[in-house]
């Protein structure tokens, strides 16, 4: 009802500018993340995102199927909370959203992905990295960054060919990331000739890793890679300082923040390394002129993912161009076979969901803080 | 050989800090045979409260030597810790001093959610860093083995407060009224001996102690947070326990002896297993010696000299 008073008016507008269509369609796309909490401003940023990528696609006045499109956002406040991941979902798909740009958090996106799937829906994440997402085997679940297991992909390779370590010793903490993003840092140093010294494990919820690490001081190691939290990460540093330890250390996103620097305090130097899913805004393709656009229109910068949440937005309305259809089941197999040219880079999906050479940066520490190093593809 | 010397050390520093939390335990165990399972919670006030105040008093006084900063922050965690120790007691069990074992064991739980929350709801749920006010630089007293002056202050606190208490308890007259509650505290108070009084005194005691483990533990790892004292705490029942619960040396010497086993159970575990266990282990081995001990020895270590109760 809603919408057919909507159409009318804007046939009405259309109609008293003098302009001649032949009709116009309103689809609804979602958008879910965490709008309040205190993951809140990475949601609003890929609420922001998503938006500025409807608005570019209002302007250009696409036609799709013979008539022309009106995109409209439904933004959903999912907390980053599974529970409420999984609400908020069931309330996008009964509201006839034809597609949906979210969720932020994996925690969320999880959960959330099987109400999707049922309703046969495509969900495009600007954000959640946890390889667990698309090893679920479902076929409308897409993301627009790179995952963990890219992540410590990226990092071993970087470690050996790089920064010339030899010999590495890897911890984790046994949780699923942790141990998902050690593993796959372990494959990539021995398939990049390296060699992997030890392999040592604690939990997360120790503070004490003395006894570990004095084994692998013993081994001679050249770095030093821990897969898991800053709250373990922080104190690891510490105590390799305190062990007189020289080996570099290494971390995944996990390490990669604030909080890390903070705690770790002068433990950390030049040879503390993390690595981060995406690319720094400057170094994106069409990063600068993305700034410009959306402070622009928002009047503040971006946060974080709003890149990616914009091209996840354009990723769904390229797919229904391409298809010629707004239709989930129609234009679903144009979203597997896309390629797309986006803010952040080309945007190509692999069988399972994930995105085609998903970039990672490399960090090292600098000055107070992180300082992007190289971005592998 | 100097990996084994340096995993000795750092066995001996984890060691001190579970004996010094399992003295408290093992204290309360032995007047009321309750386990306050709030114990590490004091732990974490102790630590926290610290940080507040050298926080504070570095903010109101720039620039204070930081041996009088930690001096501070343990002059008011201890009193603080101490209070609420007695609170607890004094609130908590005292009113359930003659109902059911399981009735104190679950209040007990209860404390310890209660300070945790509390502790959530003032100083959040993010991680604090902790200064450490003594130097961490490593020392090298032969090839091969590292020490920090923090790992020797913090062996040599803990050795101190172990044995001042094991004075206060054996020569003074607290210490006599102590371990005479803690035969029979009925037939204690019937010769004289304020039941109440005394273990209100085991439960300051105790919480001071807590304090002190937890100024020692937060700025040996540079960190406090509200859920800080879990795990020290459960370490600490568990050191107690091996050591023999309710007996004074044996809880010292049950938090050395988990501190080295979990150092050498991280070192060498895959060496002794050839391979076949790793360092994923290294709390499983802890209790497997913990098993091992309570099979042939029921009371732990030290259990059976029931006389040294206190």
């Amino acid at each position: 009802m809603k919408q057919n008073k909507l159409i009318f008016a804007l046939a009405a507008a259309s109609l008293a500018a003098g302009a001649v269509h032949a009709k116009e369609v309103v689809v609804r796309i979602g958008h879910a993340g965490p709008l309040t909490g205190p993951a809140a401003a990475f949601g609003k940023d890929g609420e922001n995102g998503a938006r500025l990528a409807i608005e570019d696609a209002n302007a250009k006045g696409i036609k799709i199927g013979g008539d022309t499109v009106k995109f409209e956002l439904v933004s959903e406040d999912d907390q980053a909370d599974p529970r409420t991941a999984t609400t908020v979902a069931q309330r996008l798909t009964d509201s006839g959203v034809k597609g949906v740009v979210g969720h932020v958090t994996s925690g969320a996106s999880i959960p959330a992905s099987r109400i999707y799937e049922q309703a046969g829906i495509p969900v495009i994440t600007p954000s959640s990295t946890s390889p667990k997402l698309t090893q679920q085997g479902y076929k409308m679940t897409f993301r627009v960054i790179a995952n963990d297991l890219q992540q410590g992909n990226a990092l071993g390779k970087y470690a050996v060919d790089q920064l010339k370590a030899r010999k590495i010793a890897v911890i984790d903490d046994r949780t699923a990331y942790g141990q998902g993003l050690a593993d796959a840092f372990a494959n990539a140093v021995k398939s990049s000739g390296g060699q992997i010294a030890g392999r040592e494990f604690t939990n997360d919820k120790a503070t004490d890793f003395m006894a570990i690490l004095t084994k692998i001081k013993a081994m001679n190691p050249d770095a030093v890679f821990y897969g898991g939290m800053d709250a373990q990460a922080a104190p690891l540093a510490r105590q390799m300082k305190q062990l007189g330890m020289t080996a570099k250390l290494m971390t995944g996103d996990g390490g990669c923040t604030g909080e890390m620097i903070k705690m770790a305090g002068d433990a950390l130097s030049a040879t503390t390394f993390c690595t981060q899913a995406g690319i720094p805004l400057d170094k994106m393709p069409g990063g600068a002129t993305f700034r410009t656009q959306f402070k622009q229109r928002f009047g503040n910068d971006i946060h974080v993912y709003a890149p990616y949440a914009y091209d996840a937005m354009m990723s769904v309305i390229e797919a229904m161009k391409a298809a010629n259809s707004v239709e989930p089941a129609k234009y679903q197999p144009a979203l597997r076979s896309l390629a797309y040219q986006g803010v952040t880079g080309p945007v190509a999906f692999d069988d399972k969901g994930d995105i085609k050479g998903g970039a990672i940066t490399v960090y090292n520490f600098d000055a107070g803080k992180w300082a992007p190093l190289q971005t592998i593809q | 050989m100097e990996t084994f010397l340096q995993q000795t050390l750092n066995g001996l520093v984890s060691g001190s800090i579970y004996a010094l939390v399992a003295l408290g335990y093992t204290m309360v165990y032995g007047i009321l045979g309750l386990i306050n399972f709030a114990h590490g919670d004091l732990l974490m006030v102790g630590a926290l409260v610290a940080l507040q105040t050298v926080t504070l008093l570095n903010a109101a006084v720039p620039g204070l030597h930081p041996v009088i900063l930690l001096l501070a922050g343990v002059a008011v965690a201890v009193p603080v810790c101490m209070a609420v120790g007695y609170l607890i007691e004094r609130i908590g069990y005292r009113r359930l001093r003659n109902a059911p074992r399981l009735a104190p064991l679950i209040t007990a739980i209860g404390v310890s959610f209660l300070l945790q929350t509390l502790a959530m709801i003032i100083w959040g749920r993010e991680f604090h860093v902790f200064p450490q006010l003594v130097s961490t630089t490593p020392m090298e007293p032969m090839a091969g083995v590292v020490v920090s002056p923090l790992q020797i202050f913090t062996i040599v606190v803990a050795f101190a407060l172990m044995g001042g208490l094991m004075l206060l308890v054996n020569k003074s007259r607290l210490g006599r009224a102590m371990r005479a509650t803690a035969e029979n505290h009925r037939v204690a108070g019937l010769m004289g001996i304020n039941a109440n009084g005394v273990i209100a005194a085991t439960f300051i005691i105790g919480s001071g102690l807590a304090a002190l483990a937890g100024v020692l533990f937060a700025s040996n790892y540079a960190i406090a947070h509200y859920a800080m004292g879990f795990t020290p705490g459960l370490k600490a029942f568990t050191a107690a326990v091996l050591g023999g619960i309710g007996n004074l040396p044996g809880a010292m010497v049950g938090g050395l002896v988990l501190g080295l086993v979990e150092s050498f159970g991280a070192g060498y575990i895959e060496h002794l297993t050839f391979g076949f266990l790793n360092s994923s282990y290294q709390d499983i081995f802890a209790f497997v010696i913990l098993g091992a001990v309570l099979i042939f020895r029921p009371s732990g270590l030290l259990g059976e000299r029931v006389a040294d109760r206190a």
